[in-house]
């Protein structure tokens, strides 16, 4: 289980995050939203270590990777995507895929053997066939489309068998048709591989259709914390978010 | 189980691994090719300035290319990488005259020598980003080039290390002999690079390039990068110093230009001109830089001009290194065939 404690961040006079408590349970699936500057994107760095937090714990299963580093929480089961798909641009998506799975195997550093490593190949071969990569395996990363660098992206994190996924807004920057696609595809791999899965979104069709919870962050607090129909039904997050085009029975 | 457990526990196809023991002895077939193609050189030609040429090449040639391993394949920009160039060729020709012990224990030495030095200096650096390791790295480079002209009772100062390096021979091998020496210098070419292509070709050299490309994400992928980055930074020293160590050799001294600034310069001009994508760029490189710089100094003193021209037409006509273009034409041309087809 992942569970966030009294976890602060300011910077200067701003606090991003302010106090913020929650607990994601083992499997879960859970959406993230919030106006822009609520503090989202700053609530993932914390917990990934890119960065550090003023006070507060982040708990998985127990032990506390609050300010430790990026690779060493990483070891320890959170993996995340991001906004912009953060890839490799110069590599083919099968060398990405290979590479990454020799970092997770602690391979990163082998001299003497030439790559890829076969024991790498089946893993890689695997997640690219989960995120339907394999097709364009001798792409190099920049050469893809928009949603297959995102794709890439998520594939990147899936590699390293997190018991916690985070993905900072996976639908951001795609067109209506190609974000249903990809949140099927969210939806699939929280199905299929059985991990918790936290996702930032904005677009609310999405957000109340696939998260059985949500946490509504406002001014690096949480304003909110509940089921898409208690979410909807919530006078505060209305007035700071939704409106009404969401709210009620919408 | 999840789905993602049970594709790691899937059957290996063995192709990969063959493929990479068949490219890693590819490797070695191209490199004994060239060692016995470079070491018969002597058979048919008596020209010793043809023999000069190679071993500068080698010389040059080892610099560069470890040099082109943190440019090209970790987008570490060094500034400051002949430091290591002159550490090799003052560590081995100082033990040499000062010690006197046979060539093998001064050659290792001055790698451990060096190794020690760019273990220190590269902790330093590679904490640092873009400009900022480039300029530290060139300051690290001007102390090292301070402390020799300073340090004039140990180093020779100014005048560099005179009286020539003793060269004993060993295990049948004089390097005083003008041949030995060539032949030497080709193998230490042909090792040192074939040591640095596993370097480029390994697991590791492919965490160069992630990190070269996106050092945040390979953070986010458990890969330390700050310890990958002193790796290679020590290793690509190393390989530097054994540069330097082959110049010593040659010149049978150590001279303070070795370690200016502007022999990291003439690495940067060198990996510019043969290209920073192919392995092979910087050695294609060195040779041209070699060839231009003794061809212009017959007719002119300003060397410099010609080749600065020269430079200019790489960086802003062609906007890659010889090699990188010519492999990027054919692939061009390929691609064009197959769409024809």
């Amino acid at each position: 289980m992942l569970e966030i404690r009294n976890l602060q961040k300011s910077f200067g006079g701003v606090k991003a995050t302010n106090d913020v408590s929650l607990a994601f349970s083992d499997g879960s699936l859970t959406a993230v939203i919030g106006p822009n500057g609520a503090g989202k994107s700053t609530f993932f760095n914390l917990i990934t270590g890119a960065l550090t937090p003023d006070a507060g714990a982040v708990l998985l299963d127990g032990v506390d990777l609050a300010g430790r580093s990026p690779p060493e929480i990483v070891r320890h089961g959170i993996g995340r995507a991001f906004q912009v798909a953060s890839i490799f641009p110069s590599l083919t998506v099968q060398e990405t895929m290979l590479a990454a799975v020799a970092a997770d195997q602690r391979k990163a550093s082998v001299l003497h053997r030439r790559f890829p490593l076969a024991e790498t190949r089946g893993h890689a071969e695997h997640v690219m066939e989960l995120l339907g990569l394999s097709a364009k395996r001798d792409r190099t990363a920049a050469t893809l489309s928009h949603g297959d660098q995102k794709l890439l992206d998520i594939a990147l994190a899936l590699v390293l068998e997190p018991k916690v996924l985070l993905l900072d807004e996976p639908t951001a920057g795609m067109g209506p048709e190609e974000r249903w696609r990809m949140i099927d595809k969210v939806r699939e791999l929280w199905e299929t591989q059985k991990i918790t899965v936290v996702f930032i979104e904005h677009d609310m069709d999405i957000v109340f259709k696939i998260a059985p919870k949500i946490v509504v962050l406002c001014y690096g607090r949480i304003l909110a914390t509940g089921t898409p129909e208690e979410i909807r039904n919530n006078s505060a997050v209305i007035d700071a978010y939704l409106g009404t085009e969401h709210a009620g029975a919408a | 189980m999840t789905e993602l457990q049970a594709g790691r526990a899937g059957a290996l196809a063995p192709t990969g691994a063959a493929r990479a023991w068949g490219a890693r002895y590819l490797d070695v077939l191209v490199a004994l090719l060239a060692f016995v193609v470079l070491a018969s050189l002597p058979l048919f030609t008596g020209s010793k300035a043809l023999l000069d040429f190679v071993i500068r090449c080698s010389a040059y040639g080892l610099f560069a290319t470890s040099l082109n391993l943190l440019v090209g394949y970790t987008g570490l920009t060094s500034f400051g990488h002949g430091m290591f160039f002159g550490l090799g060729a003052y560590g081995f020709g100082l033990i040499m005259q000062r010690l006197a012990v046979p060539i093998p224990v001064a050659f290792v030495t001055t790698l451990a020598i060096t190794a020690v030095i760019a273990t220190v200096i590269g902790a330093i650096c590679v904490r640092l980003k873009d400009i900022y390791f480039a300029f530290v790295t060139l300051a690290f480079q001007m102390l090292i080039h301070s402390t020799i002209l300073s340090w004039a009772s140990f180093t020779g100062g100014d005048q560099g290390l005179r009286g020539g390096i003793p060269r004993p021979a060993f295990l049948g091998i004089d390097l005083s002999n003008h041949i030995h020496l060539y032949v030497a210098a080709c193998a230490l070419l042909v090792l040192g690079l074939l040591a640095m292509r596993q370097i480029a070709q390994s697991p590791f050299g492919y965490t160069l390039r992630m990190i070269r490309d996106n050092a945040g994400r390979a953070s986010f992928l458990g890969i330390d990068v700050w310890r990958a980055k002193l790796t290679i930074f020590v290793l690509a020293a190393l390989f530097a110093s054994m540069g330097g160590m082959v110049m010593a050799l040659f010149v049978s001294g150590a001279y303070p230009e070795f370690a200016y600034w502007t022999i990291s310069g003439e690495a940067i001009f060198i990996n510019m001109l043969g290209g920073v994508s192919t392995f092979l760029g910087p050695m294609v490189g060195t040779v041209l830089l070699l060839l231009l710089n003794d061809t212009v100094t017959r007719f002119t003193e300003y060397h410099g001009i010609v080749l600065g021209v020269v430079i200019l037409f790489f960086a802003l006509g062609l906007r890659k290194g010889l090699l990188d273009f010519a492999v990027e034409w054919v692939a061009h041309r390929r691609d064009a065939g197959e769409g024809r087809d």
